[in-house]
């Protein structure tokens, strides 16, 4: 039983979150029992990476493996990744076509729809060995988990009991969703990042939106996006999912330079030799140039600019996180419009123009934090006690949502914490 | 075009010793006036995807990369060393040579710890320069898709 207890938080607004979180094997363990095999719904993947019947692809949630696949009638299961029988896993390709799942160890065979449908020498062989006949196939399915859609975007929990995934997601989440999802997708690739950091630090980084454009210098010296622009953080009610919005085109040049440098941060501007880069085309009445979406716990829904990804925060120890996204466009993107997402690619990923600081700024902090683990960090900008949205983007506000909602599903909810 | 066998070893030890180097101007020097640079997952490559990691498909974008390096981006303070084994040719036209090198990149970081970074293959076009042969495509196609930390300086 792991040590950690409502006591470990110095502050009820979360201001203050102790290192030892981010660096304790035991309390990593219990967020695999709490989080992830628990109450909170985790993204699985898109529906149009499974359009057939049959179409399956391999996935996680948190660092347990899960199948999602389509069956024969359509609808989209999803199962624990782990044959009944010896704990191995069933598929171990990533994505393929099948009628079935089928083990290689001893061969047991698997359904669509994740009902265990043969073993061989069930009755042995000339009537010696097997199993015995009281032995229930209904039993051992593989082990499902409830599947939810949000126009494409699949989720899946392991709690039977988890309240429904359009409460937990909530409205402003959403709304911002059912917009990105607006239309049929298309799948334009796949990259993934090994960061030797703790999955936490991740899911911070996506909700900091005051990090932005000082960590990220290529959004200011390019002109793709700024403090000064219009924007802000927006969560659920809850406060442990969150949207970071900016608009376009919707600060004066001479504003921007006014408040960075005042603030001593350098805003020269320099351009670019391929404008498009950085180029947004709009695509619908709002003017979003900036909407990063980020779900508790796992999952991140990105547009910078016009580039459009899904990411999933895959825990992978301790010590270290993968970062596997999905960069998407629409089905009914004409070629030009595909090219010009595959170019604005380069902004986002693991060697992406404005994300590739992520890498290093995840890996110094676990790095020094890691030897001092009563220490804290803090978490103020926007001020501290109450959670909640912000229309300016020199805020953090969103990291205290993350962790009331963290202490809440732990168990480790101090009395009179914020929510 | 004639198989000039020493002319693509040349190019491709100057290739590897120049981003070791972080001679990035030099570097960007052995590519055509009108080129394309790549690095693609090996994931998506089999799948069929197009996305990349990196995606220059003209040489301004390519030099943007360079400046956006220099100028913008933070990234783990490091050296590259590039290994680059035999190239194999894959064919030969009137102006064009298509050849094939396997490479790993190894990283070593400011207290000396060495790992390797990146294993790949890449696949060329390259045609006749000034001074020897210039780059006009470059793929570069990434085994090591589960990039370690970040990926910043050219592979």
């Amino acid at each position: 039983m792991a040590m950690v207890t409502a006591a470990i938080w110095p502050a009820l607004d979360y201001s203050r979150v102790p290192y030892r979180l981010y660096h304790d094997a035991e309390i990593y363990a219990l967020e695999q029992e709490r989080i992830f095999r628990g109450s909170a719904w985790s993204f699985l993947g898109l529906e149009a990476e499974i359009p057939e019947p049959g179409d399956c692809r391999a996935s996680y949630v948190g660092e347990t493996p899960i199948i999602f696949n389509r069956d024969e009638t359509g609808t989209v299961k999803a199962f624990v990744n782990r044959c009944a029988h010896r704990g191995a896993l069933v598929r171990r390709e990533l994505s393929g076509n099948a009628a079935q799942h089928i083990c290689i160890y001893h061969q047991w065979c698997y359904g669509l729809d994740g009902g265990l449908t043969a073993i061989p020498f069930r009755r042995g062989i000339r009537g010696k060995g097997g199993l015995d006949p009281s032995f229930e196939m209904s039993a051992h399915g593989l082990r499902p988990l409830r599947v939810g859609n949000i126009n494409g975007a699949l989720f899946g929990t392991l709690a039977e009991g988890a309240e429904p995934l359009e409460d937990y997601l909530g409205a402003p989440i959403l709304i911002h969703l059912r917009r990105l999802f607006d239309r049929p997708v298309r799948v334009l690739g796949y990259n993934r990042q090994r960061i030797r950091g703790n999955w936490k630090l991740y899911a911070e980084n996506t909700r900091d939106n005051y990090h932005a454009s000082l960590l990220h210098e290529f959004l200011v010296t390019f002109g793709l996006d700024r403090s000064t622009q219009v924007g802000g953080v927006r969560m659920d009610p809850r406060h442990r999912h969150n949207i970071t919005w900016a608009e376009a085109d919707s600060d004066t040049d001479e504003f921007a330079h006014q408040a960075y440098s005042s603030a001593r941060v350098r805003n020269d501007h320099l351009s670019l030799k391929e404008p498009a880069l950085v180029t947004f085309r709009p695509e619908r009445e709002d003017k979003l140039n900036i909407a990063i979406t980020s779900v508790f716990p796992s999952a991140v829904f990105v547009q910078i600019s016009n580039s459009l990804a899904v990411r999933q925060i895959r825990p992978r120890g301790v010590d270290e996180v993968e970062v596997f996204q999905t960069m998407i466009g629409y089905k009914d993107d004409p070629p030009e419009m595909t090219l010009h997402r595959l170019l604005q690619a380069n902004l986002v990923g693991p060697a992406g123009l404005v994300s590739m600081e992520d890498g290093e700024a995840i890996e110094i902090a676990h790095r020094a934090s890691k030897p001092d683990l009563d220490r804290t960090t803090v978490i103020e900008l926007g001020g501290g006690g109450i959670i909640s949205d912000r229309d300016y983007r020199v805020t953090d506000v969103p990291l205290r949502g993350f962790w009331s909602y963290y202490a809440e599903l732990l168990g480790i909810e101090p009395e009179g914490a914020v929510r | 075009m004639k198989v000039d066998r020493a002319a693509v070893y040349d190019l491709l030890a100057e290739y590897g010793g120049l981003i070791d180097a972080a001679k990035y101007d030099e570097w960007l020097g052995l590519f055509a006036e009108e080129c394309r640079y790549q690095i693609v997952p090996r994931e998506n490559y089999d799948r069929g995807l197009p996305a990349a990691l990196i995606f220059c498909d003209s040489r301004a974008v390519l030099e943007d990369r360079i400046r956006a390096l220099r100028e913008a981006n933070k990234y783990n303070i490091h050296t590259d060393r590039h290994i680059i084994g035999l190239p194999r040719t894959l064919g030969a036209g009137n102006d064009e040579l298509v050849v094939e090198a396997p490479f790993a990149v190894y990283q070593t970081d400011q207290e000396g710890e060495t790992r390797l970074f990146a294993a790949g293959l890449y696949r060329d076009h390259l045609g006749p320069g000034e001074y020897g042969l210039k780059i006009r495509d470059k793929l570069i196609l990434l085994d090591t898709f589960a990039v370690p930390s970040l990926l910043a300086t050219p592979l």
